[in-house]
């Protein structure tokens, strides 16, 4: 290889070693054991490299083996599809943030850093909560970091979940919580589908140390309790945890009105694509406590001046974090998801405080409107709590057929849950006759 | 000097004065609202949401304002230590159509391209870092970590080693390394590194016991020197059956030349977003990968992809998996992003990499040796991807520290350097130049901070008022920090005036 656009300095090889002094690239290496020097070729399945074009036509070729979908499928279980402004996008790839690392070095970095402080800002106003970092990876390691802040303060070992919370969180959970050894207990459902307050007391005890409620929960319904929880958890100095759809909140009631400790969630909704479920945006906001934000995972930016006394935004707190604690830090976090957060900031920008409350409105009478639609075919939802974007349908029969007969007609339902039951998502993606075409379809394969 | 950085003096969002406008508004389908009725008990209802209400016009000039007073690659020469910030090809973006709109619950049969692509790149990974296997579930290097440290504990669980609780971490490790382990509740232990600034063999045999779980390091370390006892290292780690892990956040020095398999490592971790040159978006999103060698395969986070007959499934879960590390599979997105990379180079373009990084870092030092005030541990030996120089004598000779330095690259057009990392060096520099910088650009890096020590000797002061060509002067990072004006949100900023919070206690 004499030349590669990536690589400029491959001509330039002489020249450079000359003023090294050595006389080949070899004796750059000599540090490095003869044995175990690579011999071989890597074995990648290309040996040369492709040009630009030849790139284009493979991702192509494998863009065509994904089964095109006549609309955005019908799913949730933690993400949604939801339309992705053209301004969103466009903001995002200015490279100027697109190819700017960790704003380490402020001065050169303001515009970044100013973006990021706008991110925490809308969203300590969507959850009226008071101190919101910069992101982490996505909701369930925001709630494994938010359980093991509170593990770090109170130093318990209990947290109560609801049963009906996302299980892919709660898989998260397990894992990075395995070595504090933090145990899950589950607070089951009454048939509404929201948490089961009638045995709330009877569980608590001295040694829990979180309790987590899920808003709306994986069901896609509303807890409606979570006041008296939180009273509750107030009087035995449990610390306390929501989770929340960011959208929902256009609708309902948020965290900050609770008195919720932490509050998580995910940010895909604000303006991300799905991107087969990675990059999200893990939200994590508390209350204004000292005690809470010390132990805050992740970066926060923070407003401060200049020398001339003009405003200016910088990383603070950051005595927290690994660089300076190391094994004492808060969490091991350094890259997380700043793009992301950049985009949800673009994306609440644009919705602002009329847009948010319509959209919520939309998604919650498209939803409603499936769900009415659905139960013409004489199929119920397994809990009759209200619900936002998601709810669970008991199809009374084996639900693969439903699934694998909508796919022929490159549809994609709901998430399987049980055999006879699926997870439907609906969002202001979905337009009436999508709706109207995905409950047709099903009546279909229930005729016969 | 002739650059100069945007100066907008931009507004917050929120302190924009329109009202009752909106820059995004979504179909409304009037025929469901006369069908549909908004139940909400009025106790779960939301009075007000305090957001901005602008024209699609002003949020755009707001960001691109924005973006205007930032610094990325595309900018200009970002040499930041172990940040590995390269050139990412533009190439890249088109692989952002194989996963946008893919929802990652969908049937496996309706994503066989992605997951062809995750296959490989499971594979082409394991063959690079001569591992196995890898699972690509972490959404970053330091999720990598806690990956590798949770595969390290549950390895001696199952041996019904319990008392294993000991993480041996290098003392120039990064930050993360010691973070991980004690996440995860084992016992950091520090090894020191020798006048060499490489790990001193003779105190890792004394610490190397029954109870060492693992040892977490990186080879090149953080001074850009390559471990060269590494097979002794990894036989004295094996010989108590603990497990080296490989903190593959400095592989690019070496990309091509040794892999860390071949040096007897057990279980790697890799940042996607700087070996395989992911834009890195301000901070994140990254990418990662987790690979194992041996028995520790069986401890990979699931799912993994595999094939059979001929179709791609997410369905491989290993027999010990830690489990999720991730709410889905990690950050798609991205992992596709050096999927082009690494076919924009092929077997033979990645055997490059290693080596025309190194040159360009040696290259760079050759350019700064012997000058006044710097200085540089064992300089006989050649650097990897990366060199740390002390700017100590400087701040001695002259109170301009490697901080000042900084900023005075800043003003010349170049962001800075790591510095004061590793801890172990003092007024630390660490600068990392990769193989895309051409070598002008080299050149005028290192005549800038040759510059900037001259001044420094003749006119301090000069190097301590700056930057003056960026978008504002030095920052306070008292006012920043202090618990009494500490303001993390506008709300925060809104309800102190307002006198409604206080201090952060």
């Amino acid at each position: 290889m004499d030349m590669h656009p990536w690589l400029p300095n491959i001509k330039y090889i002489e020249e450079m070693l000359k003023s090294i002094r050595v006389n080949s690239i070899d004796d750059l290496f000599i540090d490095v054991p003869e044995e175990v020097k690579l011999k071989k070729e890597l074995d990648l399945d290309y040996k040369k490299p492709l040009s630009e074009y030849e790139i284009i036509l493979k991702l192509q070729e494998l863009q065509s083996k994904n089964k095109k979908l006549k609309m955005p499928p019908f799913l949730g279980g933690g993400i949604c599809p939801h339309y992705v402004p053209e301004v969103v996008k466009f903001i995002i790839k200015r490279s100027e943030f697109y190819t700017s690392y960790t704003p380490y070095q402020p001065e050169i970095s303001q515009g970044i850093l100013q973006a990021l402080f706008e991110y925490q800002s809308l969203i300590a106003e969507l959850f009226e909560m008071e101190v919101v970092n910069a992101s982490l990876y996505d909701w369930g390691s925001a709630l494994a970091e938010a359980i093991m802040m509170s593990n770090r303060i109170n130093k318990k070992k209990i947290v109560l979940i609801p049963k009906l919370m996302n299980p892919y969180h709660k898989e998260v959970v397990n894992t990075w919580t395995y070595g504090k050894g933090i145990k899950l207990v589950e607070l089951p459902p009454n048939e509404r589908g929201t948490i089961d307050i009638s045995k709330l007391e009877s569980i608590i005890n001295d040694d829990i140390s979180a309790i987590y409620i899920q808003q709306p929960n994986f069901y896609g319904i509303f807890e409606d309790e979570i006041e008296y929880i939180v009273d509750i958890a107030k009087k035995k100095k449990i610390i306390t945890i929501m989770g929340v759809s960011p959208l929902a909140l256009g609708l309902i009631k948020p965290p900050g009105e609770y008195e919720i400790d932490i509050a998580v969630g995910d940010g895909q909704e604000l303006g991300l694509s799905l991107n087969f479920g990675g990059p999200l945006l893990g939200i994590l906001a508390t209350r204004w406590d000292g005690q809470l934000v010390r132990q805050m995972p992740g970066r926060i930016v923070g407003l401060t001046k200049d020398s001339e006394g003009k405003r200016g935004f910088t990383l603070i707190l950051q005595t927290r974090e690994q660089f300076a604690r190391r094994e004492k830090a808060t969490s091991n976090i350094t890259t997380n998801e700043a793009l992301m957060a950049i985009a949800a900031a673009v994306y609440l920008s644009l919705l602002g405080r009329n847009g948010i409350k319509e959209l919520a409105e939309e998604i919650y009478i498209r939803s409603h409107y499936a769900k009415k639609r659905l139960e013409e075919l004489g199929v119920n939802t397994i809990y009759n709590g209200d619900f936002f974007e998601e709810f669970a349908i008991d199809f009374k029969t084996d639900y693969d057929i439903i699934h694998s007969r909508l796919l022929e007609k490159n549809i994609h339902g709901g998430l399987k849950l049980g055999k006879t039951q699926a997870l439907f998502c609906v969002t202001e993606i979905h337009t009436k006759s999508m709706i109207d075409e995905l409950i047709e379809s099903i009546r279909e394969v229930f005729s016969g | 000097m002739s650059w100069h950085q945007a100066v907008w003096n931009e507004p917050l969002i929120f302190e924009y004065k329109g009202r009752g406008r909106i820059g995004f508004k979504i179909q409304e389908e009037e025929e469901l609202k006369k069908e549909i009725n908004i139940n909400i008990p009025e106790k779960l209802r939301r009075k007000e949401i305090d957001l901005p209400e602008l024209s699609e016009l002003e949020v755009i000039r707001h960001f691109i304002r924005l973006s205007q007073m930032s610094f990325g690659v595309d900018n200009g020469m970002v040499p930041l230590g172990s940040c590995t910030m390269k050139y990412n090809p533009k190439i890249e973006e088109e692989a952002e159509l194989l996963t946008q709109n893919l929802h990652p619950l969908q049937d496996d049969s309706t994503v066989q391209g992605i997951l062809e692509v995750l296959y490989y790149m499971q594979k082409w990974l394991a063959e690079i870092t001569g591992m196995d296997l890898c699972s690509l579930q972490v959404p970053a290097g330091a999720a990598g970590e806690l990956a590798g440290v949770l595969m390290i504990k549950k390895y001696h669980e199952t041996k019904g080693r319990w008392n294993r609780d000991e993480m041996l971490v290098a003392d120039t490790a990064h930050g993360t390394n010691p973070a991980s382990a004690s996440m995860e509740n084992f016992k950091v232990i520090y090894i020191k590194s020798n006048s060499e600034g490489l790990v001193d063999i003779d105190i890792l045999k004394e610490i190397v016991s029954e109870r060492t779980a693992g040892f977490m390091l990186t080879n090149p370390n953080t001074l850009g020197l390559f471990e060269e006892n590494i097979l002794d290292i990894a036989k004295y780690i094996h010989s108590v059956d603990a497990k080296l892990y490989y903190d593959g956040a400095n592989l690019n020095g070496i990309l091509g030349v040794v892999r860390p398999g071949d040096m007897g490592f057990d279980i790697v971790h890799l940042n996607l977003h700087k070996t395989f040159a992911v834009p890195h978006g301000g901070g994140g999103p990254g990418a990662g990968a987790i690979c194992a060698k041996g028995e520790m395969v069986d401890f990979l986070p699931y799912p993994l992809v595999e094939k059979k007959n001929g179709i791609y499934s997410l369905s491989y879960i290993p027999k010990y998996s830690i489990g999720k590390i991730a709410t889905f599979y990690g950050n798609v997105g991205n992992v596709v992003r050096a999927y082009t990379y690494i076919l924009g180079l092929g077997a033979e373009g990645i055997s490059m990499i290693g080596k025309m990084s190194t040159l360009a870092t040696n290259y760079l030092i050759s350019q700064l040796k012997n000058i006044r005030g710097l200085d540089l541990i064992a300089p006989h030996r050649p650097r990897k991807h990366e060199v740390v120089f002390s700017a100590k004598t400087l701040a001695k000779e002259t109170g301009v520290t490697a901080n000042d330095i900084a900023k005075a690259l800043l003003d010349r057009g170049f962001y800075a350097p790591t510095i004061y990392f590793p801890p172990n060096v003092e007024e630390a520099l660490m600068i990392e130049p990769t193989e895309t910088e051409p070598k002008e650009v080299l050149d005028s890096f290192a005549n800038a901070i040759k510059e900037i020590i001259n001044v420094a000797y003749s006119n301090p002061k000069e190097i301590l008022d700056t930057p003056n060509n960026t978008s504002v002067k030095r920052l306070d990072q008292v006012i920043a920090n202090h618990p009494s004006s500490v303001t993390p949100t506008y709300r925060v900023k809104r309800l102190r005036e307002e006198g409604k919070i206080s201090s952060l206690k």
